[in-house]
Parts: C-alpha cells; sequence; structure tokens
C-alpha cells in the first residue's frame, strides 16, 4: 500500500478496552468512549487535535509539557487533558482563549530554550515541536535567548544508527518512558533535577556504553530531533511510505517503510501492526542497509566447476544453463537424483513454487526445508498431540498469561520485541519459569526476576518435562475435568500408568537432569495452579535427539494442566526466521503438501494433481541430510538452493561441503555469494524482502504482506526466477503477480482457503486457519476442540543422547543467538549492527576456564568428535560449569565444525544444542579455519574476475 | 527532698547549648550530694528562652531560660538546701520565669496537638500514658473503622502539612478502596523555610504520631506506615527509630496492638534533600526507590498511592492531631477554630523575629493578634514591613492584611495562605525585588524537573527579575513576568510550580515601590 509518508495517527495516550462507555461533550460534540479513556484521545476519537508534546498513544500518560490544557465546565483551572480521565456528561472546550495564551506561554518557555534551527534541522517538517508552535501560534520568544540554556550540549553519535542531541531535547521524557514501558530495558533516565535535568543513557554514559539494546524505541518516540536516525540526519526526511512485514525473526514484526525515491530511509514499526503493535528491535528497525550492500550480486552467473571464474550472463542463458544440467543429471541419474532446499526467508508464494517446481517439475518429492533444522519437531510434536503443527496463540495472548514457562528460547535476544511484550506481563506480575542450561537475561533483569530458573542440563529436557508432569500428577494438580471433556481417555490412561512411575519422579531424575528435585516440584506446583499457565519455547527445545518428544512433552504439560484453548494459555514455538511457519505451511517437507497433508494420500495428490495437471509421486523425497549423505554416496546430484545458507547453517560442516563439492549441479539463489554459493555451478540474484510482493507467516500464525518498497536489483523477484526455472525446465508456470500463486495456495489448502490479497489488504494481517468456518482468521487454536478431535497425550520416554561427555570430551557446548545478529549473519553482518558482535566467542564458566587457565579474549580451540575450530573466550557465570557456550553467526567461527550429525529421531532436527567437547588454549586457527580462510579467498578471487570480464 | 530538673533536648535547645549545660550539670551532681534526677525532656516550642531549664518539686515546675553551663553552680547553690523556699531560691537566678502559667507566651496559647510537648522524656511511655497518651489509640481500637473515619470527618481536621484537604475525606476514599495492601505514610519531609513544628513533634512526643498512625491503619484498614523524614533531622531520625522500637516492645506496633489481635508496623524512611519530596505523590516516588518526580492525578494516592495502592498520605501533624480527636471525639475536637478551619493551627514564628517559636492556637485569631501577643517584635529593633506565611511559596503580607483571621478560607480570599504555619518576619530594610527573585530562585533549585512551566519558567522568572532589577524594559517585563506567572498558577503540575506566583505577585501588588 503506497502512500505519501505522513506522521501515524496518535490517541495520545493508550486505547482503553473497557466495555462500559462514557459519553461527554468536547467543543459541542457529543462523543461517547470506554470508560478510563483520557479526554485527550476521546478528542482525538473525534477528530479534535489536542495540542500535546510529552504524550503518545504508546505511552503511558505522564502530564509534564503542559500544551494539551483543557477548559472543564464546573471545574476550576485548566486540567491536563492527558492525564484527565473522561466522566459522563463533561463538558469539555479545548480551544478558549484563555487556554490558548496559556499554551503559547507555555511554548514560548519551551522555545526560549531551543535552537533556532528549523532550516537545517533534520527532522524539519516531521517535528512535533515545530507542528505544535505553529499550531499555537508561537510569533515571539520575550524572554530572548540570552538567558540559561541547553544550546552547547555535545551530541552522543556512539550509536551507529541514530544521533542523540540534548541541546535539542525538551525532556518530555517519552524516551525514557519507551525505553522503560515499551522496550523494558530501563537503559535510560532523567538524570539532574529542575532546569538540569537531561536524558541520560545510564550513569550518564554514552548511548553505545550504556545498557541500551538499540531497539529505536526512543528514537521512535522523540517529538523533537533530539534522537533521529543517522539516515535521517544523512538523507532528509521520507516522502511516501510502504507497509510491509520484518524479514528477520519469527516474530514478524509489521513496518512502514519510509522511503525516498526508491531509497528507505527508515524503517518505522507499525503501531497497527498487530505481531509488534509498534515496537521493534535493533534488527528490523535499522538494520536494513544489507540490501544495498556492495555485496548484493545483481546478475546471474554460472561456471562448469568451483574451480573456474564466475561469467556474467544473460537470465536467459543462466536459466537454460541450469535446466539443461538438471535434466542431464535425471537423465544420467534418475528421477530422484535432484531435489531443492527452500528458505524460509523467502515469501510463502516463493516457497509454495519450488516445492510445486519439485513435485511437477523435477517429478520428485525432494524438496526440504531449512525449518528441518529448527522447528520440524514443533510441527510433528504438535500436530501429533494437538492436531496442528502451529503455535496455539497470538503474541497478545501473554498479556493474559498468569504464570509463563520459558523453555530453551531466549527471547529478549533472539524474539526481541515478543521478549518486550513478555516483559511488561512479567512487571505488571506474572510468574516466570526458565527452563535453560544458561542464566539467560529474563532470570533477572530489570523488575523482573525469574521465580524458578531450571537450569537444566543439556540434553535433558524430556526427563525434566517428564518430571514436571510427574510431580503434577502425583500432587493431583491435573485438571481433570479438562482431560475428561477434550482428551482421548486411552492414551490419557496409558500415558498416566507411564508418567506415574516413580523413575521420573524430580528426586529420581534430579541427577540426570542437573535440577534439584526441591525446585523443580514448587515450579511444576506454581505452572499447574497459578492461573493461566503458557509455554514458550525455541530451538532449545526442538533442536535435540529427542525434539519431538520434547514437544510433546510440552504439548502433554497443557493439557493435563487445562492449558490450552483460551487466551493467556497454549504451546507457542518462537520460531527463528520470519517464515519458517509459512515454509512449513507451504508443503516445504518432502512427505507433505501444502497445509500439512501426506504426500501418500490419494484424495490430496488428486486435488493437486488436478490443479497442476501432472502426476504426483506418492513417496516421501529425501529430507536435508539425506540429500547429503546420497550427495556424498554418489545418487544425489543436483540441488536447487533458495536462499538458505547450509553450508554454514547445518550441523558438521565438513560433512556438507563434502557432499556439496559431490554435486554435479549447484544452483543457488541468494542475494550474496554466501558460503553455499561457493559451491555452486549456477547464481540467481535473488531480491531481498524490499524488493517483492508476497506474504510471511510468522510464529502465531499470522500471514502479513511483504510489500514491494523498491524496485529488484537483480530485475526479478524470487517467485519469479522460480517460476523462469521451471519453465525453462517444461512446467508451465505463467503467474504474472504473487496475489496468482496466493489464490492458488488457498484454493489447494483448506486452512488457507479464505485468505486473499484483497483480504489482506482490508485487515492488514490474517491468522491462519481462516476459511468459511472462521472468515475472520484464528487467533487462539483449539479453543471448544482439538483440531485432531480429541487431545492425545503421548508417552516420552527419557532417552539419553549418544553426544555424552566423557574424559576426552568432558564439556557440553550449546548455541544460541544474541540479540543484534540473526542467524548465518549474512543480513547483520552487512549492517552496523556488526558494531555490538563482531565474532562468535565461547561463553565458559569461571571454573572450568580457570581448571584451564583460560582468560578472557584467549584463542581457545574447541575440539568435538565431528571437528575442531577456534574462537574467543569470554568467561561468564551465564553458562553453568561443565557447559559452554557459542552463537554461530560468523562464517569463520566455525561453529558448526564441531556439532555432529546427531538428529531428531522423529524429523531428523540436528543436534545442536549438545555436543561433547574438550576446550584447550591455543595459538593460531583449526585446520579447517585455514582451509575455510584459503578457499573463501578463492571464490572471492573467482567471483572478482567475473565482474572483471 | 527529690527534685527533677529538665534540660531540653530538642535540636534548637541543643543548638543553643542545652547539651553543654546538661552535661555540666551532670558532671557537678556527681560531686554533690543532692536527690535531683536529671531529666532530658523535649521542647515546649518558646524556642527564644531555650535553653529553657525547668525544675519540679512537688507538684511544682519553675522554669529557668536562657540557661548557659556558666549558670550552672548558680543552679544548683540555689537547688541546694537552704532556709527559704525552693521559689524563693530559685528567683534570684538570672533567667527565673516562674512557673509556666506565669509565662504568657506559653498561657496564652491553646495546646491540643503540644500539650505535651515539652513536659516529660519523649521517650518515656509511661509519662506518655500519665499525660492522656494512648486514650485515643484505645478508643479507636472499640470502633470500628468507619466509626473511626466518621471521629475525623466530624472534627473537621484538614491536611495541616499546607494543602488543607480534609483529613475524613482522605480516608473515607482510603477505606472505600478495596485492596489487600494499603498504607500509611507520614509526610515528615518539613521543607518550608522557617516550619519546624513537624521536627518538634517527632522530637519531643513522637509517640503522638505513632499512635495517630496506628489510628489511621485502623481507621483505612493498613498494616503497614513509612515515615519519610528529611534527611536534615538527624535527631528526630533518632527520636523516631527509639520510640517504634519501644512501641513494639510494649505492644503498641507489631501484629496484635494492646492485645487486640490488630496489626500495624511503622519504618522511617529517610529522603535526600529535595523540597519536591514534601510533595505528597514525589514523595511516594522517592519511597518507592525512584527519582522523585511528581506524579500527574488521578490516580490520587487514596486510590492508587505507595506501590500502587491506597495510601494515606499526611503530614506529622494532622496524623498526630487524629491522636487528640479520637481520645477527646471528633465533635469536641472541632468546637474549636473559625468556619471552615476547625481546631489548632500551629504557627512558627521566625525570620526576623524576638521571640521566635512555636504557638498553637485555635484557628481565627488574626495574624496582627499573633504578632502582638507573641512575637515580640522584629529581633533587630526595626519596624516590620512584611510577613510571609505559609512557607516560601506563601504571599508576603503587608500591614494592610495583617487583621486577616488566620483561617484558611480567609487567607485564601486575601490572596494568601497559611500553609504548613510558617510565619517569617521581615524588618524595614527588605528588599521586595530580592525577595520576589528569591521565590524564583527556589523554585528554580527545588524543581524536580518534570513540567515545562516549574522547570523552564522559573529559571526565566530569575531572569526577568533580574532585567526588572536592572531596570530594563521594565513595564514590558513586569507585563511578562504576570504572564508567567499565570504560566507557573494554572499550568504547573503540582502546588510547588502553582504557588510560585504568591509571593512574586505579593511583592508586586502590596511592594509596588520597590519595583519602581
Amino acid at each position: 500500500m503506497l502512500k505519501f509518508y505522513e506522521p501515524g495517527q496518535d490517541g495520545g495516550t493508550p486505547k482503553i478496552a473497557s466495555t462500559t462507555l462514557v459519553t461527554l461533550t468536547i467543543d459541542g460534540r457529543s462523543v461517547t468512549v470506554p470508560e478510563g479513556t483520557s479526554i485527550m484521545r476521546a478528542a482525538a476519537e473525534s477528530g479534535v487535535k489536542v495540542p500535546r508534546l510529552c504524550a503518545t498513544d504508546s505511552l503511558n500518560a505522564f502530564g509534564s509539557c503542559r500544551v494539551c490544557m483543557v477548559e472543564i465546565s464546573g471545574r476550576k483551572g485548566f486540567p491536563a487533558s492527558c492525564t484527565t480521565l473522561v466522566e459522563e456528561g463533561l463538558d469539555v472546550r479545548t480551544q478558549t482563549d484563555a487556554v490558548a495564551r496559556l499554551r503559547r506561554n507555555v511554548m514560548e518557555l519551551y522555545i526560549s530554550d531551543h535552537p533556532l534551527d528549523c532550516l537545517t534541522c533534520p527532522t524539519n517538517g516531521d517535528c512535533e515541536l515545530q507542528d505544535t508552535a505553529g499550531e499555537l501560534g508561537l510569533r515571539e520568544v520575550r524572554y530572548g535567548f540570552a538567558g540559561e540554556n541547553h544550546l552547547e550540549l555535545d551530541k552522543d553519535t556512539s550509536n551507529p544508527y541514530f544521533t542523540f542531541d540534548p541541546s535539542k531535547c525538551i525532556v518530555c521524557s517519552r524516551c525514557v518512558r519507551a525505553c522503560e514501558e515499551v522496550q523494558g530495558t530501563f537503559a535510560l533516565t532523567i538524570q539532574g533535577r529542575g532546569f538540569d535535568s537531561k536524558v541520560s543513557a545510564g550513569q550518564a554514559e554514552a548511548f553505545m556504553e550504556s545498557e541500551c539494546v538499540s531497539c529505536g524505541a526512543c528514537v521512535d518516540a522523540c517529538p523533537t530531533a533530539t534522537l533521529t536516525e543517522n539516515t535521517i540526519i544523512e538523507r532528509g526526511i521520507p516522502e511516501h511510505s510502504v507497509v510491509t512485514t520484518c524479514a528477520y525473526c519469527g516474530v514478524g514484526c509489521a513496518f512502514r517503510a519510509d522511503v525516498k525515491g526508491s531509497e528507505v530511509v527508515r524503517m518505522t514499526p507499525l503501531k497497527d501492526g498487530k505481531a509488534n503493535e509498534g515496537h521493534a528491535c535493533v534488527k528490523g528497525r535499522f538494520a536494513f542497509g544489507y540490501a544495498t550492500h556492495k555485496d548484493r550480486i545483481t546478475e546471474p552467473m554460472i561456471r562448469d566447476t568451483i574451480d573456474d571464474p564466475w561469467r556474467t550472463v544473460s537470465w536467459e542463458e543462466a536459466l537454460e544453463y541450469a535446466a539443461a544440467r538438471l535434466k542431464s543429471i535425471q537423465s544420467n541419474h534418475g528421477r530422484n537424483s535432484v531435489g531443492a532446499i527452500s528458505s524460509s526467508r523467502c515469501t510463502n508464494e516463493e516457497v509454495y513454487l519450488v516445492q510445486k517446481l519439485v513435485r511437477a517439475g523435477f517429478g520428485n518429492n525432494n524438496i526440504d526445508t531449512c525449518a528441518r533444522v529448527c522447528h520440524s519437531p514443533t510441527g510433528y510434536g504438535l500436530k501429533t498431540t494437538l492436531g496442528e503443527s502451529a503455535g496455539t496463540q497470538s503474541y497478545a495472548s501473554v498479556a493474559q498469561a498468569d504464570v509463563i514457562i520459558v523453555m530453551g528460547a531466549n527471547p529478549t535476544e533472539a524474539h526481541p520485541v515478543f521478549g518486550s511484550r513478555l516483559k511488561r506481563r512479567l512487571r505488571e506480575g506474572a510468574k516466570l519459569i526458565v527452563i535453560d542450561p544458561r542464566t539467560i537475561e529474563l532470570v533477572h533483569t530489570p523488575h523482573i526476576n525469574a521465580d524458578y530458573h531450571l537450569a537444566v542440563n543439556p540434553g535433558t529436557n524430556v526427563a525434566l518435562l517428564n518430571a514436571l508432569a510427574y510431580v503434577i500428577v502425583d500432587e493431583g494438580l491435573h485438571d481433570k475435568h479438562f482431560i475428561a471433556q477434550r482428551c482421548d481417555d486411552d492414551a490419557f490412561s496409558q500415558w498416566l500408568d507411564f508418567i506415574s512411575q516413580s523413575r521420573h519422579s524430580p528426586e529420581a531424575t534430579a541427577e540426570v537432569t542437573g535440577v534439584d528435585a526441591k525446585t523443580l516440584r514448587s515450579a511444576a506446583r506454581l505452572y499447574a495452579s497459578a492461573g493461566n499457565g503458557a509455554v514458550y519455547y525455541g530451538l532449545g527445545v526442538t533442536e535435540h535427539s529427542q525434539g519431538s518428544t520434547a514437544v510433546m512433552g510440552i504439548a502433554n504439560l497443557a493439557m493435563l494442566t487445562g492449558n490450552l484453548g483460551r487466551e493467556g494459555v497454549g504451546v507457542n514455538p518462537l520460531r527463528g526466521q520470519n517464515n519458517v511457519q509459512g515454509s512449513c505451511d507451504m508443503g516445504s517437507f518432502p512427505h507433505e503438501l501444502p497445509g500439512y497433508r501426506h504426500i501418500s494420500d490419494p484424495q490430496v495428490r488428486a486435488l493437486f494433481e488436478a490443479d497442476w495437471q501432472v502426476t504426483l509421486d506418492p513417496e516421501p523425497g529425501l529430507r536435508i541430510p539425506n540429500m547429503f549423505d546420497s550427495a556424498v554416496d554418489g545418487s544425489f546430484k543436483g540441488l536447487y538452493c533458495q536462499g538458505e545458507d547450509v553450508a554454514q547453517s547445518d550441523p558438521n560442516t565438513q560433512h556438507i561441503e563434502a557432499a556439496l563439492s559431490s554435486l554435479d549441479c549447484l544452483i543457488v539463489q541468494d542475494i550474496f555469494l554466501n558460503e553455499t554459493a561457493k559451491y555452486a555451478h549456477v547464481f540467481l540474484p535473488g531480491s531481498s524482502f524490499l524488493e517483492k510482493n508476497g506474504t510471511f507467516i510468522n510464529a502465531e500464525r499470522r500471514i502479513s504482506p511483504v510489500r514491494k518498497v523498491m524496485p529488484s536489483r537483480s530485475g526479478k523477484e524470487d517467485w519469479e526466477i522460480t517460476a523462469a526455472l521451471a519453465n525453462a525446465l517444461g512446467c508451465e508456470f505463467d503467474y504474472t503477480h504473487p496475489r496468482e500463486i496466493m489464490a492458488e495456495i488457498a484454493r489447494l489448502t483448506p486452512t488457507f482457503s479464505g485468505v486473499s490479497y484483497d483480504a489482506l489488504d482490508a485487515h492488514g494481517s490474517i491468522q491462519w486457519p481462516c476459511n468459511d468456518d472462521a472468515p475472520a482468521g484464528t487467533q487462539t487454536m483449539h479453543v471448544d476442540e482439538f483440531v485432531r478431535g480429541k487431545g492425545n497425550f503421548v508417552p516420552t520416554e527419557f532417552i539419553p543422547t549418544d553426544e555424552r561427555v566423557n574424559r576426552r570430551f568432558p564439556l557440553l557446548l550449546t548455541t544460541g543467538r544474541i540479540l543484534t545478529q540473526y542467524n548465518v549473519g549474512a543480513q547483520t553482518r552487512r549492517t552496523e549492527n556488526s558494531a555490538w558482535h563482531e565474532e562468535d566467542l565461547l561463553e565458559i564458566h569461571p571454573v572450568d576456564a580457570e581448571d584451564r587457565g583460560i582468560k578472557d579474549d584467549d584463542w581457545l580451540g574447541i575440539t568435538s568428535r565431528a571437528g575442531n575450530t577456534v574462537l574467543r573466550a569470554r568467561i561468564s557465570e551465564r553458562v553453568k560449569p561443565g557447559v559452554v557456550y557459542t552463537t554461530f553467526h560468523h562464517p569463520e567461527s566455525g561453529a558448526n565444525v564441531i556439532t555432529t550429525d546427531n538428529s531428531d529421531w522423529a524429523t531428523n532436527c540436528p543436534e545442536y544444542k549438545v555436543t561433547a567437547v574438550q576446550v584447550a588454549l591455543v595459538n593460531e586457527p583449526s585446520a579447517w579455519q585455514a582451509r575455510q580462510k584459503k578457499f573463501n579467498h578463492r571464490q572471492q578471487d573467482l567471483l572478482a574476475q567475473a565482474i572483471v570480464d | 527532698m527529690s527534685l527533677r530538673v529538665f534540660v531540653p533536648q530538642d535540636t534548637t535547645a541543643i543548638a543553643l547549648g542545652a547539651d553543654r549545660v546538661a552535661a555540666e550539670l551532670r558532671a557537678q551532681l556527681a560531686t554533690m550530694d543532692l536527690d535531683v534526677t536529671l531529666v532530658r525532656n523535649g521542647s515546649r516550642g518558646a524556642f527564644w528562652l531555650e535553653p529553657l531549664v525547668e525544675i519540679e518539686c512537688e507538684q511544682q515546675r519553675f522554669l529557668v531560660s536562657n540557661m548557659e553551663s556558666d549558670d550552672v553552680p548558680l543552679l544548683l547553690s540555689a537547688l541546694a538546701n537552704g532556709p527559704d523556699s525552693l521559689e524563693q531560691r530559685l528567683k534570684g537566678l538570672p533567667g527565673y520565669l516562674g512557673s509556666a502559667e506565669h509565662v504568657e507566651y506559653l498561657s496564652r496559647q491553646h495546646r491540643v496537638t503540644f500539650a505535651r510537648s515539652g513536659l516529660e522524656d519523649p521517650l518515656d511511655l509511661d509519662a506518655y500514658r500519665r499525660l492522656q497518651g494512648i486514650s485515643g489509640l484505645e478508643r479507636a481500637l472499640t470502633l470500628a473503622p468507619q466509626a473511626i473515619v466518621d471521629e475525623i470527618t466530624q472534627s473537621g481536621l484538614r491536611g495541616r502539612g499546607g494543602a488543607a484537604f480534609p483529613a475524613g475525606i482522605k480516608w473515607q476514599t482510603v477505606l472505600d478502596t478495596k485492596a489487600d495492601q494499603k498504607y500509611i505514610v507520614c509526610n515528615a519531609d518539613e521543607g518550608d523555610s522557617g516550619t519546624f513544628a513537624d521536627r518538634l513533634l517527632m522530637e519531643s512526643d513522637p509517640f503522638q504520631l505513632l499512635e495517630g498512625m496506628i489510628i489511621a491503619g485502623l481507621a483505612v484498614e493498613a498494616s503497614q506506615g513509612y515515615i519519610y523524614l528529611r534527611s536534615e533531622y538527624p535527631r528526630a531520625h533518632v527520636m523516631l527509630n527509639a520510640a517504634i522500637e519501644i512501641a513494639m516492645n510494649a505492644g503498641l506496633l507489631g501484629t496484635d496492638i494492646l492485645g487486640s489481635g490488630r496489626s500495624f508496623s511503622v519504618e522511617v524512611r529517610l529522603g535526600a534533600g529535595a523540597y519536591i519530596c514534601g510533595e505528597e505523590t514525589s514523595l511516594l516516588e522517592s519511597l518507592e526507590g525512584k527519582r522523585p518526580v511528581v506524579r500527574a492525578k488521578p490516580p490520587l494516592p487514596a486510590v492508587a498511592g505507595l506501590f500502587g495502592q491506597p495510601t494515606v498520605v499526611n503530614n506529622v501533624l494532622t496524623l498526630a492531631a487524629a491522636s487528640s480527636v479520637l481520645a477527646q471525639g471528633g465533635p469536641s475536637y472541632a468546637e474549636l477554630g473559625n468556619e471552615r478551619s476547625r481546631g489548632t493551627l500551629t504557627v512558627q514564628l521566625a525570620g526576623n523575629v524576638k521571640c521566635g517559636g512555636l504557638v498553637e492556637i485555635p484557628f481565627g485569631r488574626s495574624l496582627r493578634e499573633l504578632l502582638d501577643e507573641f512575637a515580640g517584635g522584629t529581633a533587630s529593633g526595626r519596624p516590620l514591613r512584611a510577613v510571609q506565611v505559609g512557607g516560601p511559596l506563601g504571599a508576603y503580607l503587608p500591614e494592610s492584611l495583617w487583621d486577616t483571621p488566620l483561617d484558611y478560607e480567609a487567607f485564601a480570599q486575601a490572596g494568601a495562605m497559611l500553609g504548613h504555619g510558617g510565619v517569617v518576619m521581615f524588618d524595614s530594610t527588605v528588599d521586595m525585588q530580592s525577595q520576589a527573585r528569591f521565590a524564583m530562585a527556589f523554585c528554580a533549585a527545588e524543581s524536580c524537573g518534570k513540567c515545562t512551566p516549574c522547570r523552564i519558567g522559573s529559571v526565566r522568572g530569575v531572569e526577568v527579575i533580574d532585567r526588572i532589577i536592572a531596570r530594563e524594559s521594565v513595564a514590558e517585563n513586569v507585563i511578562l513576568l504576570n504572564d508567567l506567572c499565570d504560566t507557573l498558577e494554572y499550568g504547573s503540575l503540582c502546588a510547588m510550580g502553582g504557588l510560585t506566583p504568591n509571593p512574586v505577585r505579593s511583592a508586586l501588588a502590596h511592594f509596588g515601590e520597590d519595583f519602581e
């Protein structure tokens, strides 16, 4: 939706949800609003703007600026309309001579301490102070400008994305309040008092040195040019904007891309965005510069072998070359010798087309997606127990939760906008149980302390979940009514027999899990008896040899306590990438057609065969690890890899490298020459999320529009590339716009049948299922009954992983994410976000460090059964003794050189979270790192030569 | 013949040498064979007489003012047995005043809240009981919460901190707001220049404050009280903590108040030197451990106060008065006073005054009567020119307004306020331009910085007055100053900015000649 740039509508104070209505008169007009609404908001809702500076509807009323004064009949003085609530029958006048004079006088005071540089000010034309001075008719400042002032204060330019210019500050505290109320970091404060009051990061620190997490809420909240994006300072204010959806994590924040010409100058989180409600993080708000980074490859390239220089060619030549090589492989090695991997960072329409290309064009089902390596156990576990492969709630549901379990997830780092929502609820008093080997930020953060932190040993989640269930059953805390009404009797009684065995008791499992029985019992009681219990979990649950078992264990717990089917409860996977949910929904797994319908089901197949005019193979195809294994053994020869960097992200890097090296044809479609592309024969330059139309689906099943903000640098959106490749292979993919692809998805997928671009334009976003039964979409799943009918309790036997510590590998490595970097870092490493995290570090407990003579920043060799790499040390008590931790955002770190081939029994999701390692001081990079560096240089040279051609 | 000698231990008396007198007495008594007990009492508040030593013998009590340690031998020789009566012997001392009834400064007062002040050791709980202490609490324990609130309402007691809000309405609101936890917060951040009544009460009769707080707790169903005490009152801090411990041990505080099964606890919290913390919402922020900025109202603290819970925030004197109200009954308390100002007003005479000190009288006497009967003129001996009533934000009153009755409404009508009862006197040498400037400067120094009129306006106010003093565009600047006063009065978030125009405007209106 293209529109001229216009600052968003602002009601001044938050919307109130009360159902009791109050009617009053404002400027002679009758206005009816919910009880508890401010006069300012009531006026705004009736189209009357009361001037204001310290009020904005994302923050609670504060009452400091005093320009929103009004008169109320029968009341003395001039109440502030932001802090005065509506009452039945009030007669409010927002414009009287007395009010106008007072407001002007207040504005005169403001301007007496403000630089008169509007014409050269970065926010000239987008400044509430300027606008308000205009509205109030301020014509002179009788105080002059020689008085005491703040005009000489120095700027703080320490943050790479925004500048703090205190000389322009009006001390409205919107930034401070945004940091507290919206973000929940409490990094900002007002220092000093009276005229000396000054916004300060931390204890008068520079922003970068303070606890600021650069979410930008302060910048967004600032009504002046005090906190301004550097892009605005450098390029000026935008002239139009486009509403779209963030392409980082699975929160799926809605943004207004503010554009000048075809250049994005600012990303502003959308207040109407249901996933984020106006909030954003350092990635979504600021880290969009990668889209215009010089590393972008914008022309197709081909080469015969990976030792040849790249040749830049036309789209036609590249696509014909690719098609010819794939056809030749299939004719020599059989129909099943080729396959594709689709990307959870691409749109639904794009991943849908890739699986269609494989099934209809390649004639097999060798399609898999990166969800394989993250949330495939969620799909399996939730489908098996509840009947649908998706989270049960909306994010907003957390505001109704009374006790929250966060397990194997680190929301403040990996899902920061949801993390802020969660923290708000916790500050309101909800209880918190953190289950994580690491002391994540949520355990102790301003105004929040977890009630229980169960620092489970890596690899023992299932034992721990069983112990929680054991206690609930043992102490009779389960919801017998819910179970009887909603769950399958036989399954429950079998499960009950299983879980009641004393071997699952916390006393029996404490040694394995590392969590003492008393604490665990208390935590179980809290979850079972504190009202609405909600579980939020992440890859710390799924990326295990028993990932699917753990997901079912969580679902069992939720059914056991009746915590499903309403607001405030549920089982909520926090999805890693922007469109993991969507790529799974779109039939990207080898065994499932869109909508999670098995390929072996003849009725489902018939539906697609009729629509696509092909015959489908009923046999499930290869999963990603099978593809690599088959490549190494010679039966799998051609791979089309869309927007996915398996060489960096998948486990046991050396095995992946061997597999990629043995392919006859590797087609990589990406925006950068990523690690995988260095093994490719065909490079198809894709488009960033800013350059395409489509949809993403976030972890709350919310289908949100992605809209083209700027022209595609390569000339083709990714769906166009896949369609062109399909056409080159002889299929007929004749789409002219992604809306047609969505129409096809809706036609073929019962849970999407009500979805269309028109509906998305009308509603902003839609949560599936959306069909005749739920035309407006579905906020909460399983309300009256489970999708599968009766809830299915599944026994969850704990089977320890093979990956165990011993004398040779005495430590357990677990991996995770950091706030400022995203996944393999292909995007964030090409932004200023690297100012926060320029390398991956190995966190090690002081005790383990001392045993090995390790100090901060020492080079450490980390060796596992799979390989070894070298990282620098960060001594930290966030990890417990015996556990080490790193991230994998940088390719040269080789974090996945160490991770092993072990994977989830049901879905092959890799066991990233548990690798037995030894750590020792070293003084040079590992052999793999040396090889990788050399290989990388060689490939960069081959790329440079192509460009020279 | 056993004697008791009283040497006050209140801050003012100590500042004037009371400790030295007491030390000397103690040292000399140790070498003598006299049946004399030294008691460190509180102060009666007649500070111009301090150190005011009292000698008690067989129900008779004699006052000797302005004692110094050098006078101790004289005193002791008077105490030693002799042919004359004790009274006769004491009469020869330089500061001899006779009995309290003979001291007009005291006898003309009508003491209710300060009736006990200075009579006994402030931490002697038995003495407190003897002097009718605890009777209010005992009565309250027999009443239902609503009945206690009704007593307060009937008494007409209004907030003594300065705002004069009816205590009964406040208590009723807290009682009517349902919550698991409610609080009683005593505002002891007595920051007005020239005021000391709160301190005197806390140092001289701390049990009365505790009793009042317990009664408030019973009335509104609050179980926890906090006394927010300014850090500049170290002696009051010691006395309050000692009194709390004694009260706990005696079962007045704790989980079983006087065996009733009811509970109430009190803690003292120290401020950190900000005038604005005397403003109730700012005080609550500070008490919560936050930066003390004023909160916008609503919500009223009575509905959502400390930690968001219903809270009674009352001044020291208001809470103390509650014990008197309960002891004698609301209607009886209401018999004193004038119009809507019931009970007694505690005036603190300060500034350029000869007889500085605390004066408790029923509302309704005129300011002139107060000055004539108690102040004794200026300390300098020069004619009195201006009187500032109600602290640094109170109006400066010229002689033409001194006949205004001391009641809240009459003062408001005169463009002034009684506030916390501070009365600061200025003689004929006062420069009212500087006094007007001081009002703005005070506001600038003490503004919390939250709202714009106060944060920027106070600084601009100083600058504008400086220009007037320098005779720059006087007419325009006076208009601007008046505009600024309007902005502060009508635009400020709290009373601090809202009242700052009072001294400025009164200086301009009544002492215009100083600005010409």
